[in-house]
């Protein structure tokens, strides 16, 4: 059965590596949901959060795969319960229907987005959340005409220990 | 305060140790004990060859009559010498001929560095002459890549390399290096890599894991052992062997696998897969057992999954973690290097024998005898056989030659026929099924054992996708044997023709050219044989002689290889015709 799966890579920042990643979903023709790349809670470590759709089965295979690369340094896959996530979204709207719709107001206000600059021409809201609380906001701007629009990848943490400090302290100690 | 001579004097001291990064590729590649590679200058890597003209004493540089050459020679060398293979190449067309060899090396496990020129830094991503992006190319394809900018990188960069390539499951790795790096002055230092923090190159052995696997095999009535080339990569084959003895259990390998075990082991019974033997095949479908070591259920083995040993428990001996439960989900996976897994396992198995239970391996060998064997190496018909050119081979070397084989039926007929004494004696192109593989991986397996008798058995499509590679075994006088079988036909896929597409042989007949008069324009000793009578002295005339030798045999045009599990069969559906 097809499932949401975040598959979270710990690895080195090397040039390249994305590349090989992207490589190993690409032979098996699995479809990246979405990817975000940033660094790590541990210095020189960079870390991959990857959304995809499948089978568990499948998504397992994937991590056996990227695992195996020699620059990455772990990785693991978890369900959406297993782990707190959210997405971020930019919303451009012209600056004038700021002050001739009075409603766009209480929008904003509710649905708990910030306000991130506004000039003469436009205003860019900025809102983090779920998917469908960045989706609602989405639909409640779009009658006031959405200049532009844009959403992030998940970004995401574990409920469990990643381990992976311990890992690279090993390696030292046996190095 | 020092004084001006001082000063003087430390800086040209310090002038004496630093070198260009050509000059550190070369000191890099002795570090590691390299002292042979295979490669074609070009432009992007010229100042690496500039190098080479230095080092002509303590490396030897082999130039083949195209990368690709370089690249299956490398692999030859690597597969029968057990070191690291380098092959070097420019920029451009040089880097991309590479491609074949390096997926190869990949699919096969087989330890090899390329090393290839870059344009200038500076030029990167410029459309420059002789620019491609092989570090995108070959990323799919190799166990590592990176791509060296500037000269300092090189040596922590070739240390990382030589360590990825040889340990764990090895690979080929490539090391791109712009032109600038060459160029450009450095410090030199060389320190050996041993490790990579992001890089377990063999799992640890949980004896968990071996306690259980013993149980399973203790309990067995029926068990089948099917070994791969991870017993020979991981040098484990007087474990292996250990193990077969000790627990009784018949054994069949995969076309890697294959010589890791004496062919007259009379537990060795024979190949497992597409053309491997009936009872191997039947049976992999009646063990209540299947113990696999070093190998990875590829498709050509099992035939179709939904029906791959369902009856059976399986333990799967493995280095290589993604490759557990990959194809095949298994009970028991061993995790480790084979050679401490199964030293570890030997002691817990008890010792038996199982007569009955070999006896259907008998029984289905002597059914494979009667109407398979009998007519590929006794054949009454008056056109020569591929399989009585193998039983000639057998007698004059004793068994104990180095075979290479090329993609196609010859390589089926040679692997299923040839006698074996020793392991690391058999180079084919397994898991990419390299056509154009056997030329070069001959070459590269004499200079990998150069005290060894090396036949290369090569069809007559095979021979002509890498035949400028005989201007290198004549220019080298590598003592290669090289035997054509001749079919005038791309045989394998006549063969699916014929089976399959209604014998519409669309593009498999060969009008070919004169092998002898090309082999001869190249100043090899050359003979062709046409007729049984005269095979086995050509044979005999080849084998002893000291140089390199060209035979050609032409065999019956339309023979076919049997047994055989047809595409997404199951081994159950073997054919014997």
């Amino acid at each position: 059965m097809d499932k949401t799966f975040t598959i979270s890579i710990y690895s080195e920042n090397n040039v390249g590596l994305l590349n090989r990643i992207s490589a190993i979903f690409l032979k098996r023709h699995i479809n990246i949901e979405s990817l975000t790349t940033s660094q790590s809670e541990i210095k020189d470590v960079f870390r991959f959060i990857i959304i995809v759709k499948g089978p568990e089965e499948s998504v397992k295979k994937l991590i056996q795969q990227i695992e195996k690369q020699v620059d990455v340094i772990r990785a693991f896959y978890h369900t959406d319960e297993e782990t707190i996530f959210q997405e971020s979204a930019l919303y451009k709207v012209k600056s004038s229907a700021l002050f001739e719709e009075r409603h766009i107001q209480n929008i904003i206000k509710e649905s708990h987005a910030n306000i991130v600059t506004v000039s003469p021409e436009y205003f860019v809201i900025e809102k983090t959340g779920f998917r469908n609380e960045t989706d609602r906001l989405y639909h409640d701007l779009a009658p006031f005409g959405l200049l532009q629009f844009v959403r992030s990848g998940r970004i995401s943490v574990t409920k469990s220990k990643m381990g992976i400090s311990e890992i690279i302290k090993k390696f030292k100690s046996d190095n | 305060m020092k004084t001006k001579e001082q000063i003087t004097l430390q800086e040209i001291e310090s002038e004496s140790i630093k070198i260009s990064g050509a000059e550190a590729v070369i000191r890099c590649l002795l570090a590691e004990g390299v002292d042979l590679i295979y490669g074609y200058p070009g432009g992007a890597i010229m100042p690496v060859y500039d190098e080479l003209y230095n080092f002509k004493d303590q490396l030897n540089h082999i130039m083949t009559r195209h990368e690709q050459g370089a690249t299956h020679a490398a692999q030859g060398y690597a597969r029968t010498s057990g070191k690291v293979g380098v092959a070097i190449a420019t920029s451009g067309p040089g880097a991309t001929n590479l491609v074949t060899g390096v997926a190869d090396a990949q699919i096969d496990s087989t330890p090899m560095v390329c090393i290839t020129g870059q344009v200038g830094s500076h030029l990167l991503g410029s459309d420059a002459f002789q620019e491609t992006d092989i570090i995108g190319i070959s990323t799919p394809v190799t166990k590592w890549n990176y791509q060296i900018t500037k000269a300092s990188e090189i040596p922590e960069i070739f240390a990382k390399a030589f360590y990825i390539a040889r340990s764990g499951r090895p690979g080929p790795v490539l090391i791109d290096i712009t032109k600038d790096a060459q160029f450009d002055t450095f410090n030199f230092t060389y320190q050996k890599c041993r490790g990579v923090r992001s890089y377990k190159p063999v799992p640890a052995l949980d004896i968990h894991a071996v306690t259980k696997a013993a149980e399973l095999i203790n309990q067995a009535k029926k068990p089948f052992i099917v070994w791969g080339q991870g017993v020979i990569l991981g040098g484990a084959e007087e474990e292996f062997k250990a193990l077969v003895e000790k627990s009784g259990i018949p054994s069949a390998w995969t076309i890697l696998g294959l010589s890791a075990l004496p062919t007259s082991h009379p537990l060795n019974i024979g190949m497992v897969g597409m053309h491997g033997n009936y009872g191997p095949n039947l049976l992999t479908n009646e063990c209540d057992l299947l113990i696999a070591v070093g190998m990875r259920f590829d498709d050509r083995v099992t035939g179709n999954l939904e029906t791959y040993a369902k009856q059976a428990k399986i333990i799967h001996f493995e280095i290589d973690p993604a490759e557990i439960n990959k194809n095949v989900k298994v009970d028991v996976p061993v995790l480790g290097d084979c050679k401490e897994s199964l030293e570890a396992i030997i002691p817990l198995v008890q010792k038996k024998t199982y007569p009955k239970w070999l006896g259907r391996f008998d029984e289905l060998m002597k059914v494979e005898i009667k109407e398979v064997m009998d007519k590929d190496l006794r054949p009454k018909k008056e056109g020569l056989t591929m399989g009585e050119v193998i039983v000639s081979i057998n007698k004059h070397t004793q068994g104990d030659a180095i075979l290479v084989t090329d993609v196609g039926q010859h390589q089926m007929v040679a692997c299923r026929y040839t006698d074996f004494v020793r392991s690391r004696s058999n180079v084919t192109s397994g898991g990419l099924g390299t056509m154009g593989f056997a030329l070069p991986a001959a070459l590269g397996a004499k200079m990998g054992a150069p005290e060894r008798e090396v036949v290369a058995v090569i069809g007559d499509g095979g021979l002509q996708m890498t035949i400028q590679e005989l201007g290198t075994i004549f220019q080298t006088q590598s003592a290669v044997k090289i035997v054509v079988l001749n079919n005038e036909f791309l045989g394998m896929v006549r063969q699916w023709q014929q089976l399959f597409f209604e014998k519409r042989y669309a593009s498999t007949e060969m009008v070919n050219p004169n092998f002898i008069a090309i082999a001869k324009g190249y100043y090899l000793e050359a003979r062709k044989v046409y007729k049984r009578e005269n095979l086995d002295s050509a044979v005999a005339e080849m084998i002893a002689s000291e140089k390199p030798y060209f035979l050609e045999v032409c065999v019956e045009k339309e023979d076919n290889v049997f047994p055989m599990i047809p595409t997404g069969a199951s081994v159950s559906e073997i054919r014997l015709k």
